[in-house]
């Protein structure tokens, strides 16, 4: 595993001693230096393998029958992607291509148009606005998406800017969440607001938000408990984070994101569907592209409610948050080089 | 959260029910839909593939062409095959109920947990920690062998502390294979039963964090590997626990979050995939919500069935015996007055909630939503209570008596409204209506017609 902030002498310093830090595993240089859609590539290489594996296995010399076509629904239902946007995926080269003699690489070509024509809509930077002082960033979920580790890493991000970061320990409810972020806080070096556990999570991003206010921050970045979105009273506790902010700053949340597990599967929709109720999702965050099986939700995310997705994160490292461009995104995820 | 994939099967057999005969054709259409609500319940194409071949295999036939309900005949096969792929009836303890964790070992037994990052680990390992020590009276010794999360180890310790189960000290730079080994000296010198070691969160594919697990499974022998895999899962869950199996030699899965919404395929598949069995399943964010995995009664609530074991095992541990044999008796009986209302109540209250009680009762998952959507909560609960406490006891006896002057008394006593009360009678009447029902059919038909043969044709919840 790759940790930025030990192979970095300067952090290393600044961070007090870690009671939990293993020494950092040798890792070659150059991998840190990588270009970010190479590291995209890796990440979803070993899912592409099996989709592209499969595709060649169907497509090599043959023609596009209902046969074909079904086993290629197949592959794209396995890889995520949900049983209706597959199906269209397979109606639209049933249209262009019935009957014909196709290659692996046609198929995969108009996968990843027809992937990119759906999630090209959706391809939306986090933009901050530089006027708001401080930025306020929501970040909500289900349990175990990565929230605490996003904003981690966000908040190394925006300081390397040279952006004045404040964090908001909101997730009064886990054992050592706030200790968690804390830690967070310390490698990035900027200050976390902290509340005891059980504490009012609302009440907490009040404070944060009045005191990154005057210490002149450039960027609040709340955390909060992760909570299933089925259980009405915690997301009525969101709803009050969301209004007490709002009493200080009428703009606020000025974004809101939804951290999804890529491992998640088509319960993705549900979690979206509600949260956006709740407390309107301005952009998603997919954590954990590097594993095997992913992406394909966030196609059919993308086409059903058109959230912004901002960031993916391949791996563990900061930089391994990176921005969502669709193109890349779907020529990797047919397994084309790009 | 098998919710949404009862809904799916209960709209297919809905629609066979309907009809008097079946013909292939109505077969192959009920497949159909059963492998897309699969599907998009998360279950693993593979899996699907295996199920709906073997559900056909049985569905197209005489059998059910000549059956009276053919609707019904699938229902039992489908139902056959859910339970076959989720277990089976034969993974069963010695007392007959579900097998539980192994610990027939020599102690201290070491139990460790694996799973991808965000699955649930540390929580999981609190509360199998929790539950050993309160109902089988272990001496537990847990240990996080996470290095890498920030806090991880701290979020244990302090997990620990509120079960009152006992954490390894933590020492600052330790390596997790070398706090394994420590942790198994500590329970050997103190004479701990367990020892659960709760590692880190890993990817499957990550070579080197697998060795480590690797290395930790051979410097610690564990007695059982739990796979701990969240229920949102989707068709990654087969190589998940592919890998996982491979890799550390899983002798179980522990599902987590089972509580949400998730349709929950992965249990399926992980199952399918593995042949070990789901020892536990996570049910809520409380330290207690842990509990074995009943597949004949999941695969009921799959199929709209409902989990009325679970419901009654769960009234008998949280309601003093007396009520709970009351309530049988009353329910026996088809009697229901509103002072069981009240008692049921206070109950629902207890066990946490509507919601997740609603979910298991047979047939109601229509209901559930549209309590969900109405945004019923616990406060609702307490008001109800405060009106009934409000009547006089011959009104909860007979609440035929409560006419309009009384109504106003009741809710100028309660704090509430006359249309309040009103609602809270006809949800009475309803019941009891239900329970009358219940008495006649029996046991046996409710398990064969579920709670849509209580509803009234057309009725208010039946879609």
């Amino acid at each position: 595993m790759r940790s930025w902030w030990r192979s970095t002498p300067a952090a290393e310093d600044a961070a007090p001693p870690e009671p939990t830090a293993p020494p950092p595993p040798a890792e070659p240089a150059e991998d840190e230096r990588r270009g970010w859609f190479s590291r995209l590539r890796a990440g979803l290489a070993k899912s592409s393998a099996r989709l592209t594996d499969g595709i060649n296995a169907i497509f090599t010399r043959r023609r596009l029958d209902d046969v074909a076509l079904g086993e290629l629904e197949d592959l794209l239902i396995a890889s995520d992607m949900g049983v209706g946007v597959a199906e269209e995926v397979v109606d639209a080269l049933r249209k262009t291509r019935f009957g014909q003699e196709v290659s692996p690489e046609e198929v995969r070509g108009a996968l990843a148009t027809e992937v990119v024509r759906l999630v090209q809509p959706v391809q939306k930077p986090l933009a901050l606005d530089v006027a708001k002082k401080p930025f306020v960033i929501l970040v909500i979920g289900v349990n175990g998406s990565g929230k605490t580790t996003t904003i981690g890493k966000l908040a190394r991000r925006y300081q390397d800017e040279g952006r004045r970061v404040v964090l908001a320990a909101g997730d009064t409810f886990r054992a050592a969440a706030v200790e968690q972020l804390q830690i967070w806080g310390e490698r990035a070096g900027c200050p976390v607001i902290t509340r005891p556990q059980g504490a009012d999570a609302a009440g907490l991003a009040y404070d944060a938000l009045e005191m990154a206010r005057r210490d002149g921050a450039d960027v609040l970045l709340i955390d909060t408990a992760g909570r299933l979105h089925n259980k009405a009273d915690l997301m009525a506790e969101l709803q009050k984070i969301v209004r007490v902010l709002k009493k200080l700053d009428p703009g606020a949340p000025h974004a809101v994101l939804l951290v999804l597990d890529a491992t998640v599967g088509q319960n993705a929709h549900a979690q979206a569907e509600i949260f956006r109720q709740m407390v309107g999702v301005t952009g998603i965050v997919m954590t954990k592209l590097d594993g095997t099986a992913k992406g394909g939700v966030l196609v059919s995310l993308a086409e059903k409610y058109g959230i912004p997705i901002h960031l993916i994160g391949v791996g563990e490292s900061a930089e391994d948050l990176r921005p969502f461009e669709a193109e890349p995104y779907a020529r990797s995820l047919v397994g084309l080089e790009a | 959260m098998f919710e949404s994939l009862s809904n799916r099967l209960n709209e297919v057999f809905d629609r066979l029910r309907r009809r008097g005969t079946l013909s292939e054709d109505d077969v192959g259409a009920a497949l159909r839909e059963i492998r897309i609500a699969l599907l998009e319940a998360d279950v693993a194409l593979p899996v699907v593939r295996d199920f709906v071949a073997a559900v056909r295999a049985e569905a197209v036939g005489q059998a059910v062409l000549r059956s009276v309900t053919p609707g019904q005949m699938v229902v039992k096969i489908v139902h056959d095959h859910l339970v076959k792929v989720l277990g089976g009836e034969e993974e069963r303890g010695p007392s007959g109920g579900p097998a539980g964790l192994d610990l027939n070992a020599p102690a201290p037994v070491a139990v460790m947990l694996v799973g991808l990052q965000g699955s649930g680990k540390t929580t999981t390992a609190a509360k199998i920690g929790l539950r050993l020590k309160t109902r089988e009276r272990k001496k537990v010794l847990m240990a996080s062998l996470d290095v890498q999360r920030p806090a991880a180890q701290e979020q244990l310790a302090q997990l620990g502390r509120q079960t009152g189960v006992a954490t390894l000290p933590i020492v600052a730079g330790e390596r997790p294979v070398a706090i394994a080994r420590r942790a198994l000296q500590v329970a050997r010198g103190e004479g701990y039963d367990v020892v659960l070691l709760d590692t880190a969160g890993r990817l499957h594919v990550n070579e080197e964090l697998m060795l480590e697990v690797a290395a930790v499974r051979e410097a610690t022998t564990p007695h059982q590997t739990l796979l701990v895999a969240d229920a949102m899962t989707g068709q990654d869950a087969v190589n998940v626990a592919k890998a996982f199996a491979e890799r550390t030699g899983l002798t179980g899965i522990v599902l987590t979050r089972v509580d949400g919404d998730a349709r929950g395929g992965a249990a399926l598949s992980m199952r399918a995939v593995t042949g070990k069995p789901i020892v536990f399943i996570g049910t809520g964010e409380k330290i207690d919500a842990l509990e074995p995995f009943h597949p004949a009664r999941i695969a009921g609530r799959i199929l709209g069935m409902g989990d009325v074991v679970s419901l009654v095992e769960r009234a008998a541990e949280t309601a003093d015996k007396d009520d709970a044999d009351r309530l049988a008796a009353r329910l026996e009986q088809g009697r229901f007055d509103l002072d069981d209302l009240a008692s049921q109540l206070r109950q629902l209250r207890r066990m946490g909630g509507m919601s997740s009680m609603l979910g298991m009762l047979p047939g109601i998952g229509k209901i559930k939503r549209q309590i969900d959507a109405a945004n019923l909560d616990e406060k609702l609960l307490a008001r109800q209570e405060a009106i009934i406490s409000s009547m006089t006891k011959s009104e909860r006896k007979n609440p035929k008596l409560l006419n309009a002057s009384r109504r106003i008394r009741i809710a100028q006593g309660s704090g509430t409204s006359v249309p309040e009360i009103n609602r809270l009678l006809k949800q009475y009447q309803d019941m009891a209506g239900m329970m009358k029902k219940m008495k006649k059919l029996g046991q046996r038909g409710l398990m064969r017609h579920g709670l849509s043969a209580l509803m009234p044709g057309g009725g208010g919840f039946h879609r």
